[in-house]
């Protein structure tokens, strides 16, 4: 069915309204990567045929959504519409679900959330501190739609910004709205996004193109994809939005080949879009026309940079180009073109539809909308989190994060990937913008958001990002290629207890060196982790250096691992489990370590179901 | 007409088409062979150093045969802080090769990837599609013997 003017829309979205009943059960399965990672796949069949067997299908409606953002407690399933919610949900629960939940409105105890501050159960969605403090404009739709059905999202108000922009709107009055609401690039960098597109806008080379930036390579970051995969169609409208303002005929989204189940979404809407007449030819029954091609990625982390990104999908090694000229004057094949991140693309239908002043009310003065982070490493509530600029800190670890697992003291935020630095306790009242960021020495970034806790190694994480930035360089220009390699040798030494103190000060003057001279924004940023440690966790470095020490006891040269006498109950179990024989001791009795063939790979420690195997 | 004369065909006047060339070279072989990379140049009349170019720059290409067994041992940020090294550090053992390589009976590739964003499950590994997630060096032991059978 091809939609031939705003009006089709609106009788489409009419049409879908009625034939969904808001009161009717419908059992909504999380299938985002992390949720079919704990198994959510067979869950979601064991519902299907469990429905089916019982004759419940007029009832009972299921639904396989995108992530949720909860990804800790996966498989979710959320019921509407009181939107009860369980976690962690095996395919044994199913049946019970069923007969109790869904057949007799009983709550199934064991299979709710507890709250790790209060130890409260907690039965329903919204109530859930982790989702209730957020504000989830852009992420929001995620549990409630089938990615895989364009009419879920129609449903949803989707494609009326379209509507919206290509009937009563000029491409310059969107891009001045979208300039107006002070949105900026949600990649790293955060350009404002309205000057960049009326930069584009002015070039009178022909053809123009735009690009989606799905090339999410920063570790420990997964918000792009989930965005794709579980509400694919809001970055395709903002993309053709986009076109429609600058004047692109073609748009490319270059997504990350490890990213599967986002390119499986993508292609499906992509497909849909064409059929119902919202991409391809003659848009909505206008004179605009624009063809969107999805390419994969072959895996370089340096691809995430715009000139490098453009030389991978001309089909060349993806090296990062000098600027200027800026890819706005000189891009794809040497024309005009305008790349955006995944999450800024998504952004731009919610602006059209709600209007740039509302838009520009939410967030800080300078950093406007919402952002989307993922909280990861130790916390409590992993997942994907979406809240207005402006946040602080602790806001974000305490009370949507739940705080740090097994009573461990929290150390530090590392936020913006490899790119980034890592932000130590005392500064947790910042608030989270764009600025502030850059101020203490970091940066956005694409969200990531990786916290540690006293068993962290500040000089091992530091270390651990270099070595990522040193294998991913491109090795174009010098100071990248051998600044990041020699930084990296530096570290390696004081984590295995051959630093000097001489070192720090080497180390900080390779790192200026690379970040004032590389040619792209890789090796620009690589020095971060190592500046922000260097800053305030110096102490931390000079334990290693001065005391042979690792005080979060990771540096493996540095640490040994001992029995202790008052928990070994003489299990034996340690010495089974020792690759190298380490460990002898007869049953019974107290085991031994020898330090000469001990090879420190934590194989007892993770073994020992008594606590006695201990790091110094 | 053979299988990589049909891929060569459908990108040989698409620009930009080498990449997505190689990439299906890759999944239906594993790897790129010597042979097929030097037909590539020369079908699209380009020099071999660009297609070896493209081949060795991108992480996901491989010059040499893969296992049966592809393991992947996420190496994320998260999963880093949560104890992966020790998981490669095991497997390289266990194994008796180093993270990039295959053994000798062609069982098992071992490789290391950036971040899969399964981050609540970490430390994590994939294999062969498979995730098996929050793992320490004695439920690691416990995967790798279901494989070793």
């Amino acid at each position: 069915m091809k939609l031939k003017r705003p009006s089709d829309l609106v009788k489409a979205r009419k049409s879908i309204q009625s034939r969904y009943d808001p009161k009717k059960t419908c059992v909504t399965v999380c299938c985002g990567t992390g949720c079919i990672a704990s198994g959510a796949h067979d869950v979601a069949e064991a519902f299907k045929k469990e429905i089916g067997k019982r004759g419940l299908r007029p009832r009972v409606n299921l639904r396989i959504t995108g992530c949720h953002g909860f990804c800790e407690k996966g498989p979710l399933v959320v019921i509407y519409p009181k939107r009860t919610f369980y976690q962690r949900v095996k395919v044994g629960d199913v049946k019970e679900i069923i007969s109790q939940t869904i057949l007799k409105g009983k709550i199934i105890e064991r299979l709710l959330y507890v709250d790790p501050v209060t130890k409260k159960k907690i039965i329903y969605e919204d109530e859930i501190p982790f989702y209730k403090k957020q504000r989830r404009l852009i992420f929001g739709n995620n549990g409630r739609i089938d990615p895989t059905k364009i009419g879920y999202y129609i449903a949803l108000n989707g494609y009326t910004a379209l509507a919206k922009v290509l009937y009563k709107m000029s491409p310059q009055q969107v891009i001045d709205e979208i300039k107006r609401s002070g949105l900026r690039g949600r990649g790293g960098a955060g350009f404002p996004t309205g000057a960049k597109w009326q930069l584009c806008r002015e070039q009178k080379e022909k053809p123009k193109y735009i690009i989606c930036n799905a090339d999410e390579g920063d570790p420990g970051a997964f918000m792009d994809r989930s965005l794709l995969e579980g509400n694919p169609h809001s970055v395709l409208e903002g993309m053709i939005i986009g076109a429609y303002a600058i004047g692109a005929e073609e748009g490319y989204i270059y997504v990350r080949n490890e990213y599967p189940l986002a390119i499986k979404h993508l292609q499906i809407a992509l497909k849909q879009a064409q059929d119902w007449g919202l991409v391809g030819k003659n848009i909505l029954g206008t004179n605009f026309s624009f063809r969107i091609k999805i390419n994969k990625g072959a895996g370089a982390f340096v691809c995430g940079e715009e000139s490098a990104l453009i030389a991978s999908i001309e089909g060349r090694i993806g090296e990062p180009q000098p600027r200027p000229p800026f890819p706005a004057e000189s891009g794809l094949w040497e024309k005009p073109t305008n790349i955006n991140n995944v999450k800024t693309w998504a952004n731009v239908p919610l602006i059209i539809n709600k209007g740039a002043k509302w838009y520009s009310r939410i967030g800080t003065k300078t950093s406007k909308g919402t952002m989307i982070f993922s909280l990861v490493g130790k916390i409590n509530n992993t997942g994907l989190v979406e809240v207005p600029m402006g946040i602080s800190l602790r806001k974000m670890v305490y009370e949507i994060g739940g705080g740090i697992p097994n009573g461990k003291r929290f150390k530090a935020v590392q936020t913006g990937g490899p790119s980034g630095g890592c932000i130590p306790a005392s500064l947790i009242d910042l608030p989270v913008d764009y600025e502030k960021l850059t101020e203490v020495g970091s940066m956005m970034g694409s969200g990531g958001m990786v916290v540690m806790d006293e068993d962290t190694c500040m000089v091992n994480v530091a270390k651990y990002f270099l070595s990522f930035t040193r294998d991913e360089s491109c090795g174009k220009c010098t100071p990248c290629r051998e600044g990041i390699k020699q930084m990296y040798g530096i570290l390696d030494g004081i984590t295995r207890g051959k630093g000097k103190e001489s070192d720090l000060g080497l180390l900080k003057e390779l790192a200026e060196i690379v970040k004032d001279s590389s040619l792209c924004g890789l090796g620009q940023t690589a020095p971060n982790p190592v500046l922000t440690t260097l800053r305030y966790f110096r102490d931390e470095y000079l334990t290693h250096i001065r005391d042979k020490r690792c005080p979060a006891g990771v540096c493996q040269d540095l640490i040994r691992y001992s029995v202790i006498k008052e928990n070994c109950i003489g299990c034996q179990l340690c010495n089974k489990v020792c690759p190298t024989k380490a460990i002898s001791g007869k049953k019974k009795e107290l085991q031994k370590i020898d330090q000469k063939k001990c090879i420190k790979c934590g194989a007892c420690y993770d073994a020992c179901k008594f606590e006695a195997i201990g790091v110094e | 007409m053979g299988k990589i004369d049909k891929v060569i065909t459908r990108y040989k006047k698409e620009k930009g088409g080498l990449v997505p060339l190689l990439q299906d070279i890759m999944r239906e072989y594993g790897y790129l062979p010597e042979g097929t990379l030097k037909r590539i140049a020369q079908e699209l009349d380009i020099p071999l150093s660009r297609v070896y170019g493209l081949a060795t720059f991108y992480r996901s290409f491989s010059l040499t045969p893969r296992g049966k067994h592809l393991i992947s041992v996420c190496l994320g940020t998260a999963c880093h802080v949560r104890g992966a090294p020790r998981i490669v550090e095991k497997l390289e053992r266990d194994l008796r090769i180093k993270a990039g390589e295959t053994t000798k009976n062609l069982k098992f590739t071992l490789e290391t990837v950036n971040c899969l964003g399964a981050c609540a499950l970490g430390p994590l590994i994939v294999i062969d599609g498979k995730y098996y997630g929050r793992l320490n060096s004695t439920k690691m032991d416990k995967v790798l013997k279901e494989y070793l059978k």
